[in-house]
């Protein structure tokens, strides 16, 4: 067993690759082992995973039944019996809702970390590669959609949409995309006018194929580094449409609509409000240092640290 | 002739992840009030050996020398406060390329004046006029207008002028110049050098001249101190180059083509590690 | 960072000074992008699952009535057409109605915007007077724990929902502490004592001398602005320190130490003077940001500013005060852009 995981080990770091798998392999090896020496960075993958496992398990995890009411007990301070985080103004465990909102607020991460990269490298990349007039018209749509605030125009899409997870992910992407064709244009520009491209083009490769296999694969490197940086935005601007009622409906649990709910009882039962905020803060805090550390590792000219 | 400056087994040292890196490891040289070239490759220690002088350094880079003692004062034990009554006012530098090396957004004019009222208590008025006149002494035209100038409206060859201007205006007795004509136009290389020479001349100064370019160090300076990983490996009088005994000196030499030696095949530099090893050559003026 | 500036291939032209035909470029793309943004907010009127014509003329009127207002608010002409007087409206300063105020917006968002504009300049106060020089600090100190605090300051910084670190500082200083203000922009005692000159209630105040009405304004605006300004000193911090580290490198730098400058006059007289061009910018987009994020802080703080009036809006339907009040708070953000354009070209002697 060690012996086979050392001799993957020497196949990886093998300064003379024989293939062009082992190549790629060994590029994001290297990767992962200065990712590794950053412990801030796996310390926020370790809160990452944590947090897609209780999403995964939040059946078995959860003591109580999210929904269940139990107005007997509600308010409850922490430590009570049987429900450790206390309980909400509707006698809800509180544990419980938090573990089956880490549900919904991955969801609402990854719909729009779907999303909003692939418009805007679709956007930025058609922009960049077609130039001319083309290029005019959709820069200057995406300069619009800067121009705006983005909580905002977001508050007036989930206005004219209607409240509801779904919209409010349709509403934090539409206000996410325009930064990422902004990026994904200034790779294609200075990609497509390097000699590589010329000797491509010259061998008869159409646009389509240009696009998709050699600028497309050299934008991504930087497309998930700022992705992971966005995860923390796009989990605070969930949150904050949740907090205003736009967000997930009652009774879901999602955090920021918890906090919304115990901000009532802030002065006399605190734990209400402060427990989902602490979860969307452990959340947000463990992407930006992801994403911290993926910048040093992929786009080392960007670090500043 | 009198010593102006007298540097004692200089060392700079870089503690990288590998180890401690030594960028220059040993030098010794003095200096009187003459013209002294300091030729190397890229890599060499020559600039290090320059700015170690003015213990400009930046950290982590360390210096360590037996002494670095200017009219008999040693540096190495002076404040920060103290080396900073130092540099300008005793010992300057004129840096490779005017472009990066000024203040793009302060005027020509406001650069001068600080480099003199740093070091003289003088009004704005006096050190303008002061400003104004030096700016003539490097053969600056139309002075008024340069003053209001930013350094981007400016060429290469006014940029190192202005440069020069303001390295000598507090009046020092040691000008370092780092590749002072390696960024400028050929056309204008004779041009600045010439003014700089005659302001060194004229003032009795010592001058450091450090340069990648061999026939260039040997027509202009006295002495020269040649230079490879970090170490001196020979010293001779500018116009005695060609009696160069180094190997590393000769190669140099050979690998320059000359108009009244045509060759049809220039000859590479064939680098022995053994160079690295042998000591600094000392060197008394 | 610093914006590439490159030059359009000389045509024959009109015979107009440069300066004219910048502004003429300037003014014409501004135009255009607040074309767009009334086209954006434009549709998503029209989208909307509001009905216009009952939310005028309510539930229980005739057909005839509903037919009236229909063609009144021009809703059988092509929606190109409606879209011409919809911004015809709005350039005339016309909103239209509040139905919750049932007033006009353009008259709502003029008596509310006054409450943002203070608090968020205060905010942006804050954060630049603290945030600059923790980043310049943290660039000179680099690694230092200076260095290492500014970077955990900025890194909770961007990770903190502003609307629950709000809620915890209402709970700790105004629940707990009892050392500021609660909640809104004046205690009781003093609401409605002031004559309103600006709006905003600070200088109002100040300028009615009545200073007990100022501290008690001062304790209830210090906690929002504070937030706010924690919030834009992250992102300023963090900018600067970057920029810094840029410039601290640069060749110019050694020349002002070869001079023989104090270590303080190297970095505020030469480095800092390169960044001030790139901070404009950076402040400039964290002021409209917290133009933003005074939504959620209003809301918890019962701020009566834009932020509150539009989600109040929304959370009622009422269609023309939130798009009313997007409009507003897009152009602040348009003219923050252009103005940040204007000082950079009078900062930079390079782009004259």
């Amino acid at each position: 067993m060690s012996s086979q995981a050392s001799s993957l080990h020497a196949w990886l770091t093998s300064e003379t690759p024989t293939s062009r798998r082992q190549a790629r392999w060994a590029a994001v090896y290297k990767g992962w082992l200065s990712l590794k020496s950053n412990h801030m960075a796996m310390a926020g993958l370790a809160i990452i995973i944590a947090l897609i496992t209780v999403a995964a398990l939040a059946p078995w995890l959860a003591p109580h039944d999210p929904f269940v009411q139990d107005l007997g007990n509600r308010l409850q301070p922490l430590g009570a019996e049987g429900h450790v985080l206390g309980t909400d103004s509707l006698g809800r465990d509180i544990l419980s809702r938090l573990i089956y909102g880490a549900r919904i607020t991955l969801y609402i991460v990854a719909l729009v970390a779907l999303i909003a990269p692939i418009v805007g490298l679709l956007v930025g990349t058609i922009s960049g590669y077609a130039g001319g007039w083309v290029d005019l018209v959709m820069m200057r749509i995406t300069d619009i959609f800067l121009a705006f605030p983005r909580l905002v125009l977001a508050l007036a899409f989930v206005a004219a949409l209607g409240a509801g997870i779904e919209n409010a992910v349709l509403a934090i992407s539409l206000t996410a995309w325009p930064p990422y064709a902004r990026m994904a244009r200034a790779e294609t520009l200075t990609i497509r006018g390097s000699d590589y491209i010329s000797a491509i083009r010259l061998q008869g490769a159409g646009p389509l194929r240009i696009i998709t296999k050699h600028i497309w694969p050299l934008c991504i490197s930087s497309l998930i580094v700022r992705v992971t940086l966005d995860m923390a935005g796009i989990i605070l601007a969930a949150a904050g449409l949740g907090f205003l009622g736009l967000g997930a409906q009652p009774p879901s649990p999602e955090w920021g609509a918890m906090i919304s709910e115990g901000r009532r009882f802030l002065l006399d039962h605190w734990w209400v409000a402060t427990m989902p905020g602490l979860a969307i803060f452990t959340v947000s805090l463990a992407f930006n240092l992801l994403g911290d550390g993926l910048r040093d590792v992929l786009d080392p000219k960007d670090s500043s640290s | 002739m009198t010593t102006l400056l007298d540097v004692k087994n200089l060392w700079v040292k870089f503690p990288t992840r590998n180890g401690i890196f030594d960028a220059v490891r040993g030098v010794s040289f003095s200096l009187g009030k003459e013209r002294l070239g300091i030729v190397g490759e890229s890599g060499s220690g020559k600039s290090m050996t320059g700015r170690a002088i003015l213990q400009l350094i930046r950290k982590p880079g360390m210096i360590e020398a037996d002494h670095i003692a200017l009219q008999g004062q040693n540096l190495l034990n002076l404040s920060e406060k103290q080396m900073r009554s130092v540099r300008g006012k005793q010992i300057s530098m004129v840096m490779q390329d005017p472009k990066f090396s000024l203040n793009p957004v302060l005027t020509v004019g406001d650069q001068i004046v600080e480099a003199y009222r740093l070091h003289n208590k003088a009004s704005k008025a006096e050190a303008r006029a002061k400003a104004l006149e030096m700016l003539e002494a490097v053969s600056i035209r139309d002075p008024e207008r340069v003053m209001k100038a930013y350094p981007h409206e400016m060429s290469g060859g006014m940029g190192q002028r202005i440069m020069i201007a303001m390295m000598l205006i507090p009046n020092p007795e040691i000008l370092i110049a780092d590749e002072p004509t390696s960024a400028l136009d050929v056309s204008v290389q004779g041009q600045v050098l010439s003014i700089m020479d005659r302001l060194v001349k004229e003032r009795g100064m010592g001058l450091i001249f450090i340069s990648h370019d061999l026939n260039l160090v040997s027509q202009f300076c006295d002495r020269v101190l040649i230079m490879y990983a970090g170490r001196v490996v020979e010293v001779c009088q500018a116009d005695k180059l060609h009696e160069a005994k180094h190997p590393y000196t000769q190669g140099l030499l050979g690998s320059l083509p000359k108009f009244d030696a045509p060759r049809p095949r220039l000859e590479v530099l064939n680098r022995d590690p053994a160079w690295r090893e042998a000591p600094s050559v000392e060197s008394t003026s | 960072m610093r914006a590439q500036r490159t030059f359009v291939k000389r045509q024959p032209q009109l015979p107009l000074p440069p300066w004219v035909r910048g502004l003429v470029i300037t003014l014409f793309s501004i135009s255009i992008t607040m074309l767009g943004l009334l086209l954006v907010t434009f549709l998503i009127g029209r989208v909307m699952p509001i009905d216009p014509v009952l939310a005028v003329v309510g539930e229980r009127a005739s057909q005839e009535q509903y037919d009236a207002v229909f063609k009144d608010l021009g809703l059988d002409k092509p929606l190109i057409v409606q879209f011409f007087y919809y911004v015809s409206d709005v350039l005339r300063g016309d909103f239209g109605q509040s139905l919750l105020t049932a007033r006009p917006v353009a008259d709502d968002i003029a008596r509310v915007f006054p409450a943002t504009f203070e608090l968020a300049t205060i905010g942006i106060l804050l954060g630049c007077i603290l945030g600059v020089p923790l980043g310049v600090i943290a660039a000179v100190r680099r690694g230092s724990w200076i260095d290492q605090i500014a970077r955990v300051v900025a890194l909770v910084g961007y990770s903190m929902p502003i609307f629950w670190l709000g809620l915890m500082g209402l709970l700790l200083f105004y629940g707990i502490l009892g050392w500021v203000g609660g909640p809104g922009r004046q205690g009781i005692f003093y609401e409605d004592m002031i004559p309103s000159v600006t709006g905003m209630i600070l200088i109002d105040s100040a300028l009615a001398r009545d200073w007990g009405a100022f501290w008690d304004a001062f304790s209830h605006i210090i906690l929002p602005a504070s937030l706010l300004g924690y919030y834009s000193l992250a992102y300023i911090s963090r900018m600067t320190r970057s920029f810094m580290l840029e410039q601290l490198s640069a060749e110019y730098v050694t020349t002002a130490r070869v001079k023989g400058m104090s270590e303080w006059a190297v970095i505020w007289g030469h480095a800092f003077k390169n960044i001030r061009v790139q901070l404009i910018t950076v402040i400039a987009l964290s002021y409209a940001n917290l133009l933003e994020g005074s939504v959620l802080t209003e809301i918890i703080f019962s701020w009566p500013g834009i932020g509150s009036y539009i989600t109040t809006a929304l959370l009622s339907a009422d269609m023309n005060a939130v798009l009313g009040g997007t409009v507003v708070v897009g152009l602040v953000f348009i003219c923050l852009n252009v103005f940040s354009d204007l000082l950079y070209k009078f900062f930079d002697p390079r782009s004259k």
